[in-house]
């Protein structure tokens, strides 16, 4: 049995501090004159950002994760929509989200604060209705920018422009509903962050690919979530670099993030928010879960390199081209985010499959753990498929069902058992006979 | 009088087969209601909607995951059966996620010499989706043309335009005799009529309709019209659903489904550009829940037809796990009872369980009568 030494991450308590704040700026920001806005993880943030330095946004999936973690809010939450009449296979996200704005609850204390307007994109069926709901409910404006225009290795001048194109309908429709001049140099300063933050957590990603890992998945999840509040924040890119830096110190130093790693794993699509406790129970085997194209993906931008492998990909200020105008920024920032690897899948479920694939050959994994994620139809879109395309490559691969944000959709002991048979298929034993599955 | 459109609806593989024999072109399934047929065919091409067979199927489960609509397993059901062996080529016209991967799996385990997905937007509101979806149209002939080693001219789309113009104008005829107090046709004969438009060719369903045409303004049905019904939602083509609806004292006089009224609804306006006055007709159309933000465009249109019909109540109908139709479902159900619409809500499956959704049915019915009663 392998034993490394292991420690805290020194950052942590600044990645708390920072999430925290985060939601509070938003819920204090009317009391300093500010704009509030909200809409998903993936819409431009950069683009509000030129309203000034006064506008905080709440991003409807993070919030919706918080509310998960939460059994009992949740509960509350979900219950709340589905007394207004909401069918309870929709997005969980969506429903805690709804149940918490229905009830008034702010997830991290207090009323819920009203936004100001929604901003929103479009590549998952539920993204443009979310916020068409949340618009009506609350009586505010709302525009959405359709970004689903094909695979990034298809794009082409007609596609990028189409999103292009809505991203400065959307500045002149901001400039309309708040009354404000837009800023283009606050765009550009947003817009470069936003390159810099999404690309530097690919970094720390890759440095995970040594053995042992320095950092778990259940530590990513804490850390990614940056990238998915305000990925064009100087405060994040910031932190990434700092965070990228200290991950280092632990590969040189073989500083671990489980000391008895044996086995190493990867996930794919959001984990059940209300049981973690799954990738606490893989360390009982030794077995760690390195991170996944979710986890990688979800806001980090990568770009394969000239000798094939995957990397971080390269950001137009390491290229040395200086970014002057709003049409270049806008750009700049359509054609960084349609590379991202947790938008392709949606067009082609075996583009997912390759990055896996990729994935489990550069990270030097043992096998793969699907999550059958009934909350969240867009990143189960073609996972049966993916399943299969991995199996065909000789790789171990097992499902479980769950939900990320409906913890009555989640057999916890169903769960632990089908670990324990994969764990017996990879050939690995449980290392702690006294925490043996539920 | 409508037994031709049964015959084409039940037997549409015979169909196709035959129109094979006889015609130098390809079969080419559509994925979905957005796909501009109007370039398939003018390449020669006959384009057949992708629909399911509503039958209990095992085979898509190691495909898709369970939590998608019951609709797209079947669809992608048909394909791994071999039920389409004659068929060289598939298209999607981008929608939702749910029939994307029935596509998407097809592509991967059923052999065709082509494969086409069009990135159809999904905002159709922004007035920048106009040139973006014609450029895209643009590749799709492209690729038609590279698939068959011919071009096709601006005369054989203008061409095609006005033919499937035609046949939407003749659609509208037999809707519109609907408005009548005692409409000449059911909503199961207007269902398949619809429905079988998307198998057959034009010219032949053309020639059907006007037949019909001829006698159908006289045409007396055997049978109370009794309570006027719109029917709204996902897919469907249940026949056996409607016609229970309408042997409990019912008529469904119109609806809003892509598999009817909003497949034909609106025609192609002519400018001289035959690119960009189809992508204008896809992109006016009716649109599917996935389309229809920021505004919601929908809900005026369907009111405006519940009124035009006439109709006492509407069937609210959702393919189980249709995420975008789910999304609708609430504030249009609002929407409707606020305008004085009574609402039933019921959930379809594969296959329907026809007693008890009988006995919801009847209920309703006998709520939408209680006015006349007292």
């Amino acid at each position: 049995m392998a034993e490394y030494k292991t420690e805290p991450l020194k950052c942590w308590p600044k990645a708390k501090e920072l999430r925290l704040k985060y939601y509070k700026d938003y819920q204090q920001a009317r009391e300093k004159g500010g704009i509030r806005w909200t809409g998903g993880a993936w819409s431009f943030d950069a683009i509000p950002a030129g309203l000034g330095r006064d506008v905080y946004n709440v991003t409807g999936e993070p919030y919706a994760a918080s509310i998960a973690f939460d059994r009992k809010l949740s509960l509350e939450c979900l219950e709340a929509a589905e007394a207004k009449g909401w069918a309870r296979d929709l997005c969980s996200y969506m429903r805690n989200y709804w149940g918490s704005m229905y009830l008034g609850k702010y997830a991290f204390g207090g009323d819920y604060p009203d936004p100001d307007f929604c901003f929103q994109d479009h590549i998952c069926c539920s993204h443009g209705k979310w916020y068409q709901h949340v618009a009506e409910y609350k009586k505010i404006p709302y525009f959405c920018i359709d970004v689903s225009v094909g695979p990034y290795k298809d794009i082409d001048e007609n596609r990028l422009m189409f999103v292009v194109n809505q991203m400065h309908e959307s500045i002149e429709w901001l400039e309309k509903v708040t009354g404000r001049k837009y800023q283009d140099e606050l765009l550009i300063e947003a817009v470069e962050n936003e390159t810099r933050s999404t690309s530097t957590w690919a970094e720390v990603c890759c440095l995970n690919m040594a053995k042992p890992a320095p950092l778990d998945e259940k530590t990513m999840y804490s850390l990614y979530v940056h990238g998915t509040l305000a990925k064009h924040s100087k405060e994040i890119a910031d932190f990434y670099e700092e965070l990228r830096d200290e991950v280092k110190y632990r590969v040189e130093n073989h500083i671990a993030a489980v000391p008895n790693e044996t086995c190493r794993l990867m996930s794919d699509t959001q984990p059940p928010w209300g049981f973690l406790k799954v990738f606490r129970y893989l360390e009982k085997y030794g077995a760690i879960s390195v991170g996944s194209l979710y986890t990688f993906g979800l806001i980090g931008i990568w770009e394969t390199k000239p000798d094939g492998s995957w990397g971080p990909r390269t950001t137009p200020m390491q290229k040395g081209e200086k970014i002057t105008t709003r049409d270049q920024a806008l750009r700049v920032l359509a054609d960084w985010n349609l590379s991202k690897p947790e938008w392709q899948h949606f067009y082609d479920p075996n583009l997912k499959t390759d990055m896996m694939l990729q994935i489990v050959k550069q990270w030097q994994l043992d096998g793969v753990m699907l999550h059958l994620n009934r909350g969240c139809e867009g990143l189960s879109c073609g996972i049966m498929e993916n399943r299969l395309g991995i199996a065909k490559a000789g790789v171990p691969v097992m499902t479980f069902e769950g939900n990320m944000g409906d913890e009555r959709e989640f057999d916890e002991k169903r769960v632990m058992v089908r670990i324990d048979s994969f764990m017996e298929t990879l050939g690995v034993t449980m290392q702690n006979t006294s925490t043996a599955a539920p | 009088m409508f037994e031709k459109f049964f015959d084409w609806y039940k037997n549409r593989h015979d169909y196709a087969r035959d129109w094979l024999a006889k015609n130098d072109g390809q079969v080419v399934g559509c994925f979905c209601s957005y796909v501009p047929e109007e370039l398939l065919y003018a390449a020669g091409m006959l384009p057949v909607r992708m629909l399911g067979a509503h039958e209990p199927q095992d085979v898509t489960e190691p495909h898709i995951f369970g939590m998608f609509c019951p609709f797209c397993r079947d669809v992608l059901a048909q394909g791994l059966k071999g039920r389409y062996d004659y068929m060289k080529g598939i298209v999607l016209s981008q929608s939702c996620l749910h029939l994307r991967q029935a596509f998407t799996s097809w592509r991967n385990h059923v052999p065709e010499d082509f494969s086409f997905y069009l990135y159809m937007p999904n905002k159709v509101q922004t007035e920048h989706a106009r040139s973006y979806f014609a450029g895209e149209l643009v590749k799709f002939k492209d690729a038609i043309e590279k698939w068959t080693g011919k071009t096709i001219s601006d005369t054989s789309m203008q061409e095609a335009a006005e033919l499937y113009n035609e046949n939407r104008r003749l659609m509208h005829e037999v809707y519109d005799l609907r408005k009548g107090d005692n409409p000449p046709l059911t909503g199961l004969e207007a269902m398949v009529m619809v429905a079988s438009s998307f198998f057959v060719d034009k010219k032949d369903h053309n020639a059907e309709l006007k037949r019909i045409l001829l006698g159908l303004k006289s045409r007396k049905l055997d049978r109370d019209t009794g309570a006027r019904l719109m029917i709204v939602g996902s897919e469907d083509d249940d026949t056996a659903f409607i016609n229970m609806v309408e042997s409990v004292g019912a008529t469904v006089v119109v609806d809003d489904h892509c598999t009817g009224s909003r497949y034909f609804w609106n025609s192609t306006q002519f400018s001289g550009d035959i690119l960009k006055d189809l992508s204008n007709r896809y992109i006016d159309r009716p649109p599917c829940p996935t389309k229809d933000w920021e505004e919601r465009t929908r809900f005026p249109h369907i009111l405006q037809l519940a009124k035009d019909f006439n109709v006492a109540g509407v069937i609210l109908i959702q393919q189980k796990f249709c995420d975008p139709h789910e999304c609708d479902m609430v504030p249009l159900k609002e929407y409707l009872n606020g305008n004085n619409f009574p609402t039933l809500f019921l959930e379809f499956d594969v296959t329907v369980p026809l007693g008890p959704m009988r006995i919801r049915v009847e209920a309703f019915l006998e709520m939408l009568g209680v006015e006349e009663l007292f």
